[in-house]
């Protein structure tokens, strides 16, 4: 399986996503710098987090119009899994690829530790038999995680079977139904704040997030 | 901009508004053979400002031992390098921020983790930490408040964009940094040998490069800035604050390091104070060669600029950059991906001089060895005791009212900002990214990151005690050394470099003057007897506000490696039953304490003495119970005594502790204490034996103290009276809501 | 030359922690008047153009596709003509 991780000018979770897909899971896991146009190559795509361009006018906003992005737009159409983790959540939020957006924390502070989270839904590439309702424990460090959608965007994401994480226990960031991740009505397109890649090791103290890239791998062979 | 001619310098004494005296003018006379024009004039000024030059610590500088087995770069590069096997080098740094953070302390702070992270990738290294040690005045004062939070806010705002975690530090609260904070930042990365990389200008003919940021007009004068007490006129006279980009310094650290790995690298070297006129300075004159600029060349954020202006700026994200002859377009190529101009400026010479042109024009000429570190001068001054030793030392810990119970003492103790936990600090750090945080902050004495590839840690800490010192310069200063090692010591990691950071007062006044003799020999003697060599060092004196000194403040920022990191070591008690014991000897000593200042609102007494043969025996010890597996905990005691050790022991695990102490004595000497050379553990009662053989083969006593509960908490005099009877539940209240609280 | 001048604000019904954030710091200071805050965004845009009307079509496109985003903001903007002055 073959993983392109997107490099962005000011992307800082690019080689944490790297290590952990092909040092943990073997995968065959590609950075692809922005400027890159071409991914057909690739059965998955992850925008990883950090704070591309600085986050200078809002999170992820001036990211959306690298010339990678054109391509990821087009593998999202094709139903190919696209994961946007933190930064990347927030770029796909800017790309329209998915609705909503997001505004600063509600305390007005970055947010740095771990937090649990539930998962909604089994039907996205990334939580594939991942019973909902199980609890993961997956580091949280954003600033801007806040996420805001008016009451008929919710309404539609709550009918659509589209918010894919919430946070259980204390809510870190005010985001709206306490959602921590959302997907598009295809279900291919994910975006979560909580990083999954800094629990895929048991020596940084957690290995839940290991069940989202297992489920990626076990939907990918599934579809062989 | 109309400058002053060279007569009219002389004739008005404008060095004087720069910071030179007239003796200092009449040296750069002679060494130029005529008189300085006014760009020359300022390029002195800065690099002889006590901030670059250090004109006061320089002369002790040869009392450090600087060499040993894993040095592989000592003092005088951008950063210290020590090996830590495999291939493997820890390059580390610590640089203070205080006169920045104390005007604009967002800025201020978020500019000090920029610049420090550049002196780590100069070297070739990825910066993989960042730790910080910062000083305030009391939390009841809105505008400490206000730094405070500025200074966190700024630091997490550079160091998380840029994607370095931030993992340690240490923060103070106390009326002696009132009006002048401390911000100190330490960086630590991680390097190849043979990417090890050198600031140094070679090579006549070789080009001379400007890469990363544009140049304005901001920082002009920084660091003869830094280099004054700060007044109320101060905020008038600053210079255009610094303001940070970690974008660009993000783009910087990737480009440098593929330029680096290219191979093409003669030399590189950060703009920091000082900015283009340090860097090729001291590229200059380490490499015993010379450098011609043309100012015109470098790449502008504004217009109209003179060569003053330019020689001086303290843009921030630049760097200068010697790459081989023929390797510019390999350089522009590799910036061009990153989206930052790199331009050639200028070239190496073979004359030792430093040419500034501006354009056609011949606009500064002068000895690149007479504007360095080296060339400046340096001044001995005057040293005297200060004359509050006379009270302090007088005080008697026994004035003090004995009391029955001392729950509501341990209550006030945790609350006091300075013990309380920091997690409203380090919650707003990223200190996971980069994947190495094994040890995170919070969870022990130090953190420890793991080194990819390896089955290596490293642990790093940064520690400085204020008040110990202003008690007795020499002893504070051994405690400094001593407790830094004992950190890394706790977490199962042996010390092997430190790197200082010296913050004082007017170095000018006498009893100043004594405090940095004092702590200096101190900082020495330690870092000698306990064998960890110093691979660096940065000092920041005239930290005054309203002619009062800040409490002298050395830290010291310090790694260790551990060989087997899943050998590591936390602070939490970690099971019910488990034997708690003391590892060390029986300390008593109030003087200097937080219980004193809780009880008289004073820093009171002589500090705790300090015996480093003791300390180094109690750190082998330690050491060989951990690798070899016979306890579950270490957690070093310092402020706060043992009673606020164990506290936090139950506090970080949920658990409680039945203590009984098996002394006679006062019981606040015993509680309270800060005496060193101690380390609480807790261990299985299976291993209590083989404990014992470890201690006594060290020659460290080891004294059984009670046993980890459920979450009662009690302290039980000898003679079977309780002194504290609480629960942890509470212990963490008071711990936990403490800066929150006050934050509100 | 022209310069444009666009404010970006959160459209009503948006949470802004930073506005009630400032409402609170300027009850703490005294000002009991203070109903609401809104913190915005202030962006200041040179460009060459041939008319006022096309360099406000162009400001305009620039803060649709990127200077604000619709869903929780709103803009509005201003466009006048000025000596060749020189952002720094």
């Amino acid at each position: 399986m073959r993983v392109a991780v997107v490099v962005f000018p000011g992307s800082n979770c690019d080689r944490d996503c790297h290590h952990v897909l092909s040092e943990v899971f073997g995968l065959d896991s590609e950075l692809v710098w922005h400027t890159e146009t071409d991914l057909s190559r690739f059965d998955a795509i992850i925008l990883p987090g950090g704070f591309s361009y600085g986050d200078y006018l809002r999170s992820g906003a001036i990211a959306r119009f690298s010339p990678v992005m054109e391509s990821v737009t087009k593998a999202a159409e094709r139903g190919l899994p696209v994961l946007g983790i933190c930064n990347g959540f927030q770029i796909l939020l800017e790309a329209g690829l998915l609705p909503g957006a997001m505004l600063v924390n509600e305390s007005l502070q970055f947010r740095c530790h771990p937090q649990e989270i539930t998962v909604e839904v089994d039907r996205t590439p990334f939580t594939f038999g991942i019973k909902p309702g199980t609890v993961l424990q997956l580091p949280v460090a954003h600033g801007e995680g806040n996420y805001f959608i008016d009451e008929a965007g919710l309404a539609k994401l709550e009918a659509n079977r589209q918010i894919v994480f919430r946070y259980a226990g204390d809510n870190p960031n005010g985001s709206v139904a306490d959602i921590a991740g959302i997907c598009n009505e295809a279900g291919n397109v994910v975006g979560m704040m909580p990083h999954p890649e800094r629990a895929a090791e048991a020596l940084l103290g957690s290995t839940d997030g290991q069940q989202i890239f297992r489920a990626l791998i076990n939907y990918w062979e599934g579809r062989k | 901009m109309n400058e002053p001619t060279p007569l009219q310098i002389r004739a008005d004494q404008i060095y004087r508004s720069m910071g030179l005296t007239e003796a200092e003018y009449e040296r750069i006379c002679q060494i130029l053979g005529r008189l300085p024009n006014y760009t020359e004039l300022g390029m002195y000024a800065v690099l002889w400002s006590e901030h670059c030059a250090y004109k006061h610590t320089r002369p002790f500088f040869k009392l450090f031992p600087t060499s040993g087995e894993r040095i592989l770069q000592g003092p005088g590069e951008n950063a210290g390098v020590v090996d830590i096997g495999d291939g493997w080098a820890v390059v580390f740094k610590v640089e203070s921020h205080n006169h920045p953070s104390a005007i604009e302390p967002y800025q201020g702070a978020a500019t000090g983790v920029g610049g420090i992270l550049r002196d780590i990738f100069t070297m070739g290294a990825r910066p993989i930490a960042s730790l910080n040690s910062l000083r305030f005045g009391e939390l009841s004062d809105e505008r400490v408040k206000y730094l405070f939070q500025g200074v966190v806010a700024g630091i997490a705002g550079y160091g998380n964009a840029v994607g370095v975690p931030t993992v340690g530090g240490e923060v103070y609260f106390d009326d002696g940094y009132a009006g002048n904070p401390l911000v100190n930042v330490m960086a630590v990365g991680l390097v190849r040998h043979e990417m090890i990389t050198k600031a140094v200008a070679s090579g006549v003919g070789n080009p001379v490069m400007v890469v990363g940021a544009y140049t304005g007009r901001d920082g002009i004068h920084g660091a003869t800035f830094a280099s004054e007490e700060l007044t109320d006129a101060s905020e008038e006279k600053r210079p255009a604050v610094q303001v940070g980009d970690p974008f660009t310094e993000k783009l910087l650290i990737e480009a440098c390091l593929e330029l680096i790995e290219s191979g093409v690298v003669v030399g590189i070297q950060d703009m920091g104070a000082a900015g283009l006129t340090s860097s090729a300075c001291e590229m200059a004159s380490r490499a015993g060669s010379g450098i011609e600029l043309d100012i015109s060349l470098v790449p502008r954020r504004e217009p109209g600029m003179s060569a003053y202006e330019v020689m001086l700026s303290e843009s921030q994200e630049r760097m200068l950059v010697v790459p081989k002859k023929d390797a510019v377009d390999t350089v522009k190529a590799i910036f061009a991906k990153y989206g930052l101009p790199a331009v050639v400026v200028g070239k190496v010479t073979d004359d030792g001089m430093i040419r500034v042109f501006d354009g056609p024009d011949l606009v500064a000429e002068v000895p690149a060895k007479s504007l360095s570190t080296d060339g400046a001068p340096t001044y001995l001054r005057e040293a005297k005791p200060p004359a509050y030793l006379e009270q302090t030392r007088s005080f008697d810990s026994s004035s003090i009212r004995v009391q029955s119970d001392y729950t509501v003492d341990l209550l006030n103790l945790l609350d006091s900002p300075t013990i309380a936990s920091k997690r409203w600090v380090y919650r707003q750090y990223d200190h996971m990214v980069q994947l190495n945080t094994v040890v995170v902050p919070g969870a022990a004495d130090a953190a420890v990151l793991r080194v990819k590839g390896t089955s290596k840690g490293i642990a790093v800490t940064i520690d400085g005690n204020g008040r110990h010192v202003y008690l007795d310069p020499y002893q504070g200063a051994l405690g400094v050394v001593a407790e830094a090692a004992r950190n890394l010591v706790c977490t199962g990691a042996q010390p092997i470099g430190l790197t200082d950071g010296l913050n004082f007062g007017n170095p000018e006044k006498p009893e100043v003057y004594w405090q940095l003799q004092q702590a200096i020999r101190g900082l020495a003697d330690a870092a000698r007897e306990l064998d960890i060599p110093v691979a660096g060092g940065n000092a920041s004196l005239y930290n005054e506000s309203s002619g009062r000194p800040i409490y002298p403040t050395p830290i010291v920022g310090m790694v260790g490696l551990l060989e087997e990191i899943d050998n590591r070591m936390t602070s939490d008690f970690k099971a019910e039953g488990d034997v708690i014991a003391l590892l060390g000897w029986l300390g008593t000593e109030l003087g200097g304490s937080e219980f004193v200042k809780l009880k008289t609102g004073q820093a009171l007494g002589y500090p705790p003495r300090i015996d480093l043969a003791k300390e180094k025996a109690l750190q082998q010890a330690c050491l060989a119970a951990i690798a070899n597996g016979l306890i579950r905990s270490a957690h070093d005691i310092s402020e706060g005594g043992l009673a606020v050790c164990i506290a936090e022991s139950c506090i970080q695990a949920n658990l409680g502790a039945a203590v009984t102490l098996p002394w006679e004595g006062r019981p606040d000497e015993l509680l309270f204490g800060e005496s060193a050379a101690r380390i609480v553990v807790s261990l299985p009662p299976a291993n209590w034996e083989e404990l014992w053989k470890v201690a006594s083969e060290s020659k460290v006593p080891l004294t059984k103290l009670g046993v980890v509960t459920d979450g009662e908490v009690t302290f039980t005099a000898f003679d079977g009276r309780p002194l504290v009877v609480t629960h942890v539940d509470k212990l963490a209240k008071a711990w936990e809501d403490s800066l929150p609280k006050r934050l509100r | 030359m022209y310069k444009a001048a666009i404010k970006v604000i959160l459209k009503p019904g948006v949470l802004d922690p930073q506005g009630k954030a400032v409402a609170s710091g300027l009850a703490s200071l005294g000002f009991s008047q203070v109903k609401s805050v809104r913190v915005g965004k202030y962006i200041e845009v040179l460009l060459d153009a041939s008319s006022q009307q096309e360099a406000a079509a162009q400001v305009e496109e620039m803060a649709k596709r990127l200077l604000a985003n619709p869903v929780i903001e709103h803009y509005e903007l201003t466009v006048e003509l000025v000596e060749g002055e020189e952002l720094v």
